[in-house]
């Protein structure tokens, strides 16, 4: 692996299983990824991009070819030790939020750092600190069902933000939200990204997201037919 | 334990769900605590008072004798030992001469049994001491169930009949001096109670007895040729064999209730395993491993026991405490049985009971909750944190 090579993909395939026969998702990827990156998946629905993130998340396991993601070795990594892949070094965000609904504001934060056995008051910190990243200090006490869509994709962002992992993975994390929200979402995430060399991965195919890439990875039909570094990013 | 701490939050914030069965749990062990506690208090008592009335610390019987048998009285009396004549008049054993009689309530004849006892004994409770007292007729005392069933009351003279040891046929007339109250049905249903040496004057076997009753401070067992000696434990089995069955009918109810409990917490296990799919995933992504969702799931709905326990005992131990000091008045004519049945019965719970209670309903609370938790381990999780329906 080279160096500041957070990601390695070769000659990826991915097949579902559909009936007796079977369907290629994506088919022959390569790519890398460095740290500090600000990237998207990109392409038409059902081209891959969620499944692609997916495989980088240890979530899922290609079929062919190979995937090192943080000196891991996704394809003969057991379950075990996935899990551990995520819980220290992957943060995750939903379309859907996916946040904890019993759980309050401050709870939900919390809870990766809780896998990760660190001490109340250090974990004290660690979660209001997230919290002002994302400015909803004053929420703590609330529970997910009485805030906004906009409120829980930003608890959900402090939620993969609070253990400072070394790769977020967001999966059309605008996609409920309304422009405002979605571009409040996405500079807070860039902030992020320059402050803490967080590697952001996007799947998105938002207009609103994708004018904030610094690179822009287009597949189609599990392929990849675009890969571009966007030097013109517009200052926002 | 993080495990324990997740389940907590993720129980309580399930609110009223929660709360339900979690009261329905509480209330069943309580239920079978009380129910247990009430048939060993119920055991306790019956053995004390068969103890105090009947049976004594052991008998001797003759060795023709046999309580269910009544044509083996005839046979079953002979002289009183030597070594029993001593005891009896060291006051450790007292004898009991045994026949049959009939009695003629209402002009109907019915029978019943005889007994002869010592009017000083203090071995067993029948107040014998009333029957020293001078009357024309026999003096004899009877319980309430005899009085009752043969409507007799304090003062009241009747005639009896009896067969001697000749076999000659006679009659006389015995008043009735004293009705008392026992538990022990058998001590009183269908038998009248004279003094030992009236009896053997009327049967004609002066100093003749079928049995003795061994006092209960008292340890006689030595062999004593033409007696049998009959333990304590021997005498108490049926009585003790009855109440294991009613101990075991009884639960049948409570363990109903304690499935139906278990239903629930299955159900809702079952239903939260599948509405939950989507935070099951959003544990997987966050790095939890199946075996610890698994693991939280399970954690969460033993959790209902380990709050029933905790729920239950705050409104079920005062409560069992309360039964303890007060007892449980039992319905008249549950006697029928043929247990001794007190009108108050004052259950007694050991801690043998309570933990066992406790043990059993988390026990099946956790297999219970983990059945369909075992199943998130065969969810894909990316496919759970969409929330797909499988
Ligand atoms: N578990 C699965 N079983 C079978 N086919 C699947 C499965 N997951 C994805 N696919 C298929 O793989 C293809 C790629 O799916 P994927 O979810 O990665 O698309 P996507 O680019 O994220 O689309 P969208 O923009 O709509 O989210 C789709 O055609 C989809 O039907
Ligand atoms: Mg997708």
């Amino acid at each position: 692996m080279e160096q500041n090579q957070l990601i390695t993909i070769n000659n990826l395939v991915k097949n579902f299983p559909i009936g007796k026969g079977k369907f290629t998702a994506l088919n022959g990827i390569n790519l890398t990824f460095k740290t500090g990156e600000f990237a998207g998946l990109v392409g038409p629905s059902g081209s891959g991009k969620t499944t692609l993130l997916n495989i980088i998340g240890s979530l899922d396991i290609p079929s062919e070819g190979y995937a090192n993601v943080l000196g891991m070795n996704i394809g003969k990594l057991n379950i075990k030790n996935a899990a551990i892949l995520r819980r220290l070094h992957l943060g995750f965000i939903f379309q859907t939020y996916n946040l904890l609904p019993v759980y309050s504001v401050y709870e939900n934060v919390e809870f990766p750092l809780l896998l990760i056995n660190m001490s109340a008051s250090q974990r004290k910190k660690a979660v209001m600190d997230a919290l002002d990243w994302v400015g909803l200090t004053d929420k703590i006490k609330s529970r997910p069902a009485q805030l906004s869509g906009g409120e829980c994709q930003r608890v959900a962002v402090a939620r993969a933000m609070v253990k400072k992992p070394k790769i977020v993975l967001a999966d059309e994390p605008t996609a409920n939200l309304d422009a405002a929200n979605s571009h409040n979402i996405l500079k807070m995430m860039m902030k992020l990204n320059e402050e803490l060399k967080t590697t952001f991965i996007f799947a998105t195919h938002d207009e609103k997201v994708i004018q904030y890439l610094k690179r822009k990875i287009k597949l189609e039909d599990g392929k990849i037919v675009k890969d571009e570094i966007i030097k013109t990013n517009k200052e926002l | 334990m993080l495990a324990l701490k997740l389940a907590y939050r993720n129980l309580v914030g399930a609110g009223l769900r929660t709360w339900l069965n979690v009261f329905v749990l509480s209330f069943t062990y309580i239920l079978i605590i009380w129910q247990f506690g009430m048939i060993d208090g119920w055991n306790y008592q019956a053995q004390v008072d068969m103890k105090n009335w009947e049976v004594g610390n052991g008998q001797y019987w003759h060795q023709n004798f046999d309580p269910y048998d009544f044509f083996s009285y005839e046979e079953s009396h002979a002289q009183i030992p030597e070594l029993l004549k001593k005891a009896t008049s060291e006051g450790k054993a007292t004898p009991i001469l045994i026949s049959q009689g009939t009695i003629y309530p209402d002009g109907r004849l019915q029978s019943m049994i005889l007994r002869g006892i010592s009017p000083e004994q203090k071995v067993i409770a029948i107040p014998s001491a009333e029957l020293n007292v001078k009357s024309e007729e026999i003096p004899v005392i009877i319980g309430q169930r005899m009085a009752n069933s043969c409507k007799l009351n304090q003062g009241d003279i009747t005639t009896i009949r009896w067969r001697d040891a000749n076999g000659t046929f006679d009659a006389k007339e015995v008043k009735i001096v004293k009705i008392f109250h026992c538990n022990v049905p058998s001590v009183d249903a269908g038998q009248m109670y004279l003094s030992l040496e009236n009896h053997q004057k009327m049967m004609q076997i002066p100093g003749q007895a079928t049995m003795f009753i061994i006092d209960k401070n008292s340890n006689i067992n030595s062999n004593i040729s033409g007696w049998e000696y009959k333990s304590h434990e021997f005498l108490m089995k049926e009585m003790t064999e009855m109440i294991k069955m009613k101990k075991v009918g009884g639960s049948v109810l409570y363990f109903i209730l304690l499935l139906l409990a278990m239903l629930a917490i299955f159900d809702t296990q079952v239903l939260s395993i599948f509405r939950r799919q989507k935070e099951i995933g959003t544990y997987i992504a966050m790095g939890m491993t199946r075996k610890q969702v698994v693991g939280l799931f399970t954690v969460e709905g033993a959790m209902h026991a380990i709050l029933a326990v905790i729920i239950g005992a705050i409104y079920g131990f005062p409560f069992l405490l309360w039964q303890m000091k007060i007892g449980i008045s039992m319905p008249a004519g549950t006697d029928n049985l043929g247990i001794p049945i007190a009108e108050k019965i004052f259950p007694v719970y050991g801690l043998g009971l309570i933990i066992s209670t406790v043990m059993l309903v988390l026990i099946i609370t956790t297999i219970v909750s983990y059945m369909p938790a075992h199943k998130i381990s065969k969810m894909n999780p990316t496919d759970a944190i969409k929330g797909k329906i499988q």
